[in-house]
């Protein structure tokens, strides 16, 4: 099968579930207790029965369910993810607005764990059983069984209140009005803290699974050849063994990539990191439907692209693979 | 065979002794062996699995296992001694001086590398020739073995190739610098016999042509005949006779190597008994099971694993299904038990029919035909003892548990192995043992019908000897019929009263074993027996 027919496959497929998913994101909204009118009016102080008709009227909630989702769908058809009332500015306007902090924050952290962990494992694989693999091993048990709200906590006492090495919170020097690059440092600068944090539970992940998967490779025929041909054993270990061992890594990868806009609320949340998990947060305390299926809807849909990117780098890296669509 | 002059030998191996690490179950993989090749000669190490051959090679090669070390002696390449050399000039004498090939062809290959990179790779790690020179000589040596289309094939990944075209990538990497010596280690073990005939044959010209050494590592007296012009003979890690192939072969002096001929089966059918005319146990009706790799776009690929396959099959009686991998053999065999679903035809079990049978009324008849599988080392669970393993069928039928046992006690005993086996596990057992554990499993729910997968394949032929003897005393008490899926046809000759040969799902021709080894009628027939390796040293 060749590349176009797997892409429209995919592409196709990945539509359907789109839609199932965003039907299934109404239902669920809907059955948790309590909607938006009954939030501001509580917030207001001032709940009478005529107070929340209006606000539902307001809102279209006073509209038969299905009509609801007829017009949801129709919206998102067209890409119109709604308005929401609670913010008075259109959803996509407001997740266009917070998904590139939060895509800088998962990014780094993505290219820093992938980076960091397949480098360490791959290390510790060369020298499995000395006291380098001991301890890239305990360190990668240590981070993958720490709570990630407890590690973030720790480093900005450490790091930022201890040390003073980078920012404690935020996403760039508040009133410092940087232009330029002087900007980018000064984001660069504050990204450090929260990206590391958020990817050590992966580094952790990639380290052991690439120490494995490097060392059942080491026992392979093709490595016997490979040395049998007279290669230097850095090669034998590069072009052949970490070639195949990363393999089964570029799966897990793919699973971390589906996470990079759902996945960071918590890091977002005590570093202040103005992103979309932050907007989800909110919107789920006030019970903003339209925000929050928002948030939903491009949350899955990154699940999904990244996916058939995932398969699609697995086509690349495994030429044995015909990625059945 | 190449004339061998009194030259200075390429390779000579001086007392060798290599020690094993200390819980093993002998201390010295090799002991105090002496060899030597001269320029050209081929020289077979032969053994069976365990004796320490192939040790040998990977201690020329510099590649033994961290556990195992070189205790004493020499192995000195065109009188350089290479133990004595560090990692660094080893990994120079590696690829350059000696070429290896492996068992594997399926496996040697890097997966995710193309032919051509990985044949371009042994000039790089030598650093001989210009990029340019370096993909010409690629293409030069992959016509030079024979391979089709090599501009094309050099392109594309080792998957896309079968596992004949493999090896033959293989010999020209190993091959690619010219090396004095080429180490060949069970190259063609893992291959069809038509396919291994080709093989062997270019591993011939090659050597003429280039006057290499070879060090041919094998476990296979049919293809040492083929090949070799001087034989060592390996037992237990120590040389027990070194002569040239005649000797060897017409003239064996040591007991060990007398036994090992003896138990290479002739391709000559012996005598057998006529069986009784009767109604059949088995009989199979236009059998036919389709492989299909489904697709979304586009039509899917079809594999007729079984076409219209009919045959029956006698009280008594053993009828061999023979082919080459692929052939879909081993899919019939399983298609019988319905272990596979067959997708049309009938299946008859004396009056039953197998074939239309539901669910819980197949699990109840299915005892009456039984199996032996191929591998003995994964065909039973490492965790439950021989006992439970044997007597689980007969409980599920409702015989109670202490009367099971009993039973596997018994049928233990008439497998030739002792009752307090019942008590042991798999991994306590040889190969050999395994299978016949394996036996005594399948009679312990008095079967009609034995099928046999392959079930002499994964042993040394001594064993093989031992297990197809057994096989046939138990048919003789038993009267079982006996469906033998074999790619052997030494075996096949051996143990089979009529014989069934299939080519692509099809059975092209079938007849009583004698018949049919005199005067094959099909030309698959005849391409096969005429690449049974040894054919004209071992034919009776």
């Amino acid at each position: 099968m060749n590349l176009l027919q797997f892409l429209s496959g995919r592409l196709v497929k990945g539509v359907l579930v789109l839609f199932a998913i965003a039907l299934l994101n109404f239902f669920l909204i809907r059955a948790a207790p309590g909607d938006p009118a009954q939030v501001l009016a509580g917030e207001a102080g001032a709940a009478d029965a005529q107070l929340l008709e209006q606000l539902r009227a307001r809102f279209g909630l006073d509209q038969p369910l299905l009509t609801q989702l007829w017009i949801y769908l129709k919206g998102y058809a067209t890409l119109d993810l709604g308005f929401s009332y609670r913010q008075q500015r259109p959803v996509l306007d407001l997740v266009l607005d917070r998904l590139p902090a939060t895509l800088l924050l998962t990014g780094a952290a993505f290219i820093v764990s992938l980076g960091l962990g397949v480098v360490m494992g791959a290390l510790a694989a060369r020298r499995a059983g000395r006291w380098s693999d001991s301890l890239i091993t305990t360190l990668s048990l240590v981070f993958y069984a720490t709570p990630l709200f407890w590690i973030a906590l720790m480093s900005q006492i450490l790091f930022s209140l201890k040390l003073g090495l980078v920012p404690n919170v935020g996403f760039e020097t508040i009133g410092a009005n940087y232009t330029g690059l002087a900007r980018a440092l000064d984001i660069g600068h504050h990204l450090i803290l929260p990206s590391i944090t958020l990817g050590l539970f992966f580094t952790a992940l990639y380290a052991r699974m690439m120490r494995a998967s490097m060392l059942e490779v080491a026992g392979a025929d093709f490595v016997k050849t490979a040395r049998a041909k007279g290669l230097s054993p850095a090669i034998v270990s590069r072009r052949h063994v970490a070639r195949n061992a990363i393999l089964p890594v570029v799966t897990l990868a793919g699973l971390q990539a589906g996470q990079l806009v759902g996945g960071a609320v918590l890091t977002e949340t005590v570093f202040a990191w103005p992103g979309i998990g932050r907007l989800m947060f909110d919107a789920l305390v006030q019970r903003d439907y339209s925000v929050l299926l928002g948030v939903f809807f491009i949350s899955s849909a990154m699940v999904v692209g990244f996916n058939i990117l995932t398969d699609l780098v697995y086509r690349l890296a495994d030429p044995r693979i015909e990625a059945a669509s | 065979m190449a004339d061998v002059s009194k030259a200075e030998p390429v390779l000579s191996i001086e007392n060798l002794t290599l020690a094993l690490p200390p819980l093993a179950d002998r201390a010295h993989a090799v002991e105090n062996v002496s060899l030597s090749i001269a320029p050209g000669e081929t020289l077979c190490i032969v053994g069976e699995s365990g004796s320490g051959k192939s040790m040998i090679a990977h201690a020329v090669m510099g590649l033994l296992p961290k556990a195992v070390k070189p205790k004493g002696g020499a192995i000195k390449l065109a009188g350089r001694d290479l133990l004595s050399l560090d990692e660094a000039a080893m990994q120079d004498v590696r690829g350059r001086e000696i070429g290896m090939i492996f068992q594997e062809p399926m496996t040697s290959l890097n997966p995710v590398m193309r032919i051509e990179d990985q044949i371009f790779e042994t000039f790089e790690a030598h650093g001989l020739l210009a990029k340019s020179e370096r993909r010409a000589r690629t293409l030069a040596l992959l016509t030079e073995v024979g391979l089709p289309d090599p501009a094309r094939l050099a392109k594309a990944y080792p998957h896309e190739l079968s596992g004949g075209q493999r090896q033959r990538v293989m010999i020209a990497m190993a091959l690619a610098l010219e090396p004095k010596l080429l180490i060949a280690d069970e190259p063609t073990t893992a291959l069809d016999v038509t396919t291994q005939a080709q093989i062997l044959k270019l591993l011939d010209n090659l050597r003429q042509k280039h006057g290499t050494a070879v060090l041919f590592i094998t476990h296979d007296f049919g293809v040492v005949a083929e090949i070799a012009d001087r034989i060592a003979v390996l037992q237990q890690g120590k040389l027990v006779e070194q002569g040239t192939a005649d000797q060897v072969l017409s003239n064996p002096q040591h007991d060990y190597t007398k036994r090992l001929l003896a138990a290479v089966p002739s391709l000559i059918p012996p005598q057998r008994p006529a069986i009784v005319e009767s109604k059949p146990v088995l009989s199979v009706t236009d059998l036919g099971k389709v492989y299909r790799k489904r697709s979304f776009f586009g039509a899917a690929r079809e594999v007729k694993a079984a076409d219209n396959v009919s045959f029956t099959l006698a009280k008594g009686e053993t009828l061999g299904l023979v082919g080459e991998s692929g052939s879909g053999k081993s899919t019939v065999g399983r298609c019988c038990l319905r272990l596979i679903e067959p997708d049309g035809g009938r299946i008859m079990l004396g009056d039953l029919v197998l074939s239309d049978l539901g669910k819980s009324a197949l699990r109840q008849h299915r005892k009456r035909i039984q199996m032996i599988f191929q591998d003995p080392f994964a065909s039973l669970n490492p965790r439950q003892t021989v006992g439970r393993i044997i007597s689980d069928g007969p409980v599920a039928h409702g015989t109670s548990r202490k009367d099971a046992l009993a039973r596997a006690k018994e049928l233990l005993e008439l497998v030739g192995l002792s009752a307090n086996a019942v008590d042991r596990y798999p991994h306590e057992f040889s190969g050999g043992q395994r299978q016949r554990v394996g036996i005594a499993r399948a009679l312990a729910l008095e079967p009609d019908v034995l099928v046999a997968d392959e079930a002499v394949s994964a042993l040394d032929v001594s064993v093989q000897a031992q297990i197809l003897t057994l096989i046939k005393e138990i048919q003789q008490r038993l009267g079982l019929a006996i469906l033998f899926v074999t790619h052997d046809l030494r075996v096949a000759a051996q143990i089979c009263d009529r014989i069934a040969v299939m080519q692509r799902g099809r059975i092209v021709e079938t007849g009583p074993t004698a018949a049919l080894f005199a005067a094959p009628q099909h030309a698959y027939t005849q391409a096969l027996l005429a690449a049974v390796p040894g054919g004209a040293r071992f034919g009776h």
